[in-house]
């Protein structure tokens, strides 16, 4: 772990969240590539307590969102703050104690297994007093994700739904303030689905921050406090699901008609496409 | 799995009950499946380190089976136990007779000792460096050879050549052989970063560039070379233990020794790049840093390695590959196995170069691509259908 830890005297570690408080703003973000413009100006805050659902349709500008908080993308003008302090004053190992990721992209380059993996999500705490439960931490995890009857197999021999849950096991793990989740429920089953959006609400209640970009706006209705939907690079909307994911607006960002609808168990809003019946009856 | 069968049936009962006022909370809940004891790490843990610890234990025989008949068996037989013996007999121990041959000793300290050591060091460095760079890549497939170590080295074992330097005595053609090795590493590196990043598919391009340029100055050092140093080019290029030296070894035993060390340290960061480059930085790695490093140990090793004895490919190739499928890709492990798995490998390979053909010492770099270009060629299949296609 040498060169891991070197400076360990040095790291900050980051204070346990409170509900409410914002774990990462960002402001005036712009980016472009090229003479494409992909965010056009985005301020956001990420609040620990929360469930922060991204929606828009494809080419938004979500994902690019995503790599602005996680600096994987450069900013042409704004700023990104993480805990209070700008992004790019705190070293690599410090951000990954304060926020953990879950990509599209999963795949492993070797076929370690499936413990193995989500033992690497506890990776930022190596050395440090919060490792003396990276076993229960990770066990934990993977049982929250159903993920412990392949924990021995390897995770390259997994099938897509499979992996998905590996990955969430992993970031789990890392068991950070804030957590960013980029379509995790894209290759999911329903069961696993809602599963997941149960995880993300559980970890709202403990006092994370959960960011997630979702497609399906019914998951976004259902589990989320605040939805923030992108179009062409801006924020359209952000507020409670009720006011956002409104038959008007959807329409017009989707460019295609849809009616709202109540859901018959809990109320929340439904987002049903108008579709044309089958000819036949 | 039939807990959660029927947790599924409650819940959907749940959900299907038609009195408004006792309607279920915002969603049906799902309880995540719970096998208790299911997660035995103990258990998971325990079959990987009885499985690398057997592997560990084979590895250090065959090491020390291969070393002894190394020395054993030459134009002068020396019977194994005598070669023993003389060993023990160097560290005072008067167990076993020394060999009973007049010039057997002498055969054995002089000539046979400094070169299986020789050849144990460089199998070691050139697997260990090809586990590293199949890490750092994340590519089973790929070889120090990539960012053009092995063929920088050559351009200036051969330029040393053809212009007959010899300022720093025998010790002229390995210095340039190692001094270029690592410029041309640094070059294909530096050129390859920008914006203080290095994407892995434009290193491998650019080594790609690098070699092919190195290649063209091979061959036009090798075409205006006089006929003696042109042969002498080319027998470098092919690989050879033969009149390794005591003074060799010393010199690149603390290089490799070193190279090793640093290696061991690196582990646990390239078991996280597996991840893929953002994953592993949104896990608090230093993508960039360890790179640079693992590409300065490579650099280091290898060169070391190619100095005295020529290019000898396929070894950093085949080890960790053979390796990761017997104890799994964890580099903690992956790493030291390598160490050994090259060292036998190579120990073996030179065995053969000497004596397949009697009275002749094939190249061995000749007789690794003989054998490592195959099995090359049967991971690309085997690694294709892994995956269904390049992934």
């Amino acid at each position: 772990m040498s060169i891991i830890t070197v400076g360990r005297s040095a790291v900050r570690r980051p204070e346990f969240p409170v509900a409410g408080k914002p774990i990462i703003s960002v402001r005036g973000a712009e980016v472009s590539f090229g003479e494409r413009t992909i965010l056009a100006g985005i301020d956001l805050d990420i609040r620990c307590g929360e469930v922060l659902a991204i929606v828009g349709p494809n080419g938004a500008g979500k994902s690019t969102l995503v790599n602005v908080i996680t600096a994987d993308v450069e900013l042409d003008a704004g700023k990104v703050f993480i805990d209070d302090e700008v992004e790019y004053s705190w070293s690599t190992r410090e951000l990954a104690m304060r926020r953990a990721v879950l990509l599209q992209d999963i795949g492993m380059a070797f076929p370690f297994i499936v413990l193995e993996v989500v033992e690497m999500g506890r990776s930022p705490w190596a050395g440090m007093r919060e490792s003396q439960h990276d076993d229960l931490i990770v066990a934990g995890s993977m049982s929250r994700t159903e993920t412990v009857q392949f924990a021995a197999r390897k995770f390259t021999s997994l099938s897509g739904g499979e992996k998905a849950r590996v990955a969430l096991a992993r970031v789990l793990a890392q068991a950070t303030p804030a957590l960013l989740l980029d379509e995790p429920t894209a290759p999911m089953d329903i069961r696993h689905q809602e599963l997941v959006l149960q995880q993300a609400r559980d970890y709202a209640s403990t006092g994370g921050a959960v960011v997630i970009i979702v497609h399906n706006l019914d998951l976004a209705g259902a589990y989320a406090d605040r939805i923030a939907m992108l179009s062409d690079g801006s924020i359209i909307a952000d507020g409670p699901p009720a006011e956002v994911l409104t038959a008007d607006r959807i329409s017009d960002v989707y460019d295609y008609p849809v009616s709202i609808v109540a859901d018959p168990n809990t109320g929340a809003p439904l987002v049903v496409p108008v579709r044309a019946g089958r000819k036949e009856d | 799995m039939s807990e959660s069968t029927e947790i599924r049936d409650t819940s959907l009962r749940r959900s299907r009950r038609s009195d408004p006022s006792n309607r279920p909370a915002p969603t049906s809940r799902i309880e995540a499946v719970r096998e208790d004891g299911g997660l035995d790490l103990g258990r998971i843990r325990g079959q990987r380190t009885a499985r690398a610890g057997t592997l560990f234990l084979v590895l250090i025989i065959a090491l020390i089976a291969a070393s002894v008949l190394s020395a054993a068996i030459g134009q002068l037989f020396i019977p194994p136990l005598e070669v023993i013996g003389s060993l023990l007999g160097k560290v005072g121990l008067d167990w076993l007779p020394g060999p009973s041959h007049d010039f057997g000793e002498e055969a054995l300290w002089q000539v046979r000792f400094p070169r299986v050591v020789m050849t144990v060091l460089v199998g070691a460095a050139l697997a260990v460096a090809g586990a590293m760079m199949q890490g750092v890549f994340g590519n089973p497939l790929a070889e120090p050879g990539v960012v053009g170590v092995s063929s920088g080295a050559a351009v200036g074992a051969s330029a040393s050549i053809l212009f007959g330097w010899s300022f720093l005595g025998a010790f002229t053609t390995p210095t340039f052989a190692f001094v270029s090795g690592l410029i041309t590493t640094f070059i294909v590196y530096t050129v390859s970063r920008s914006g203080g990043r290095t994407e892995v598919i434009t290193l491998v391009l650019t080594g790609v560039a690098v070699n092919a340029i190195a290649g063209a100055a091979i061959a036009y050092i090798t075409f205006a070379a006089p006929t003696s140093a042109r042969e002498q080019i080319v027998f470098w290029q092919m690989g050879s233990f033969n009149g390794s030296l005591w003074s060799q070894v010393g010199l690149i035993l603390p290089l490799i020794v070193f190279g090793i060390i640093i290696a061991q340290t690196l582990a646990p960061g390239l078991d996280i790049l597996s991840l893929g480059e953002k994953s592993a930085r949104h896990v608090g790695i230093n993508v960039e840093r360890l790179r640079i490093i693992v590409m300065a140990v490579v650099a280091l090793l290898v060169s070391a390695a190619v100095a005295f004895c020529g290019i000898i490919a396929f070894v950093g190739l085949v080890v960790p590959h053979i390796i990761r499928m017997i104890i799994g890709p964890g580099h903690r492990l992956l790493l030291p196995a390598s160490v050994l798995g090259g060292a036998v490998l190579l120990s073996i390979a030179d065995l053969a170069a000497r004596t397949l053909v009697e009275f002749a010492d094939l190249p061995i770099g000749m007789l690794t691509s003989l054998v490592g270009g195959p099995f090359f060629f049967y991971l690309i299949r085997r690694s294709r259908k892994e995956s269904g296609g390049w992934a």
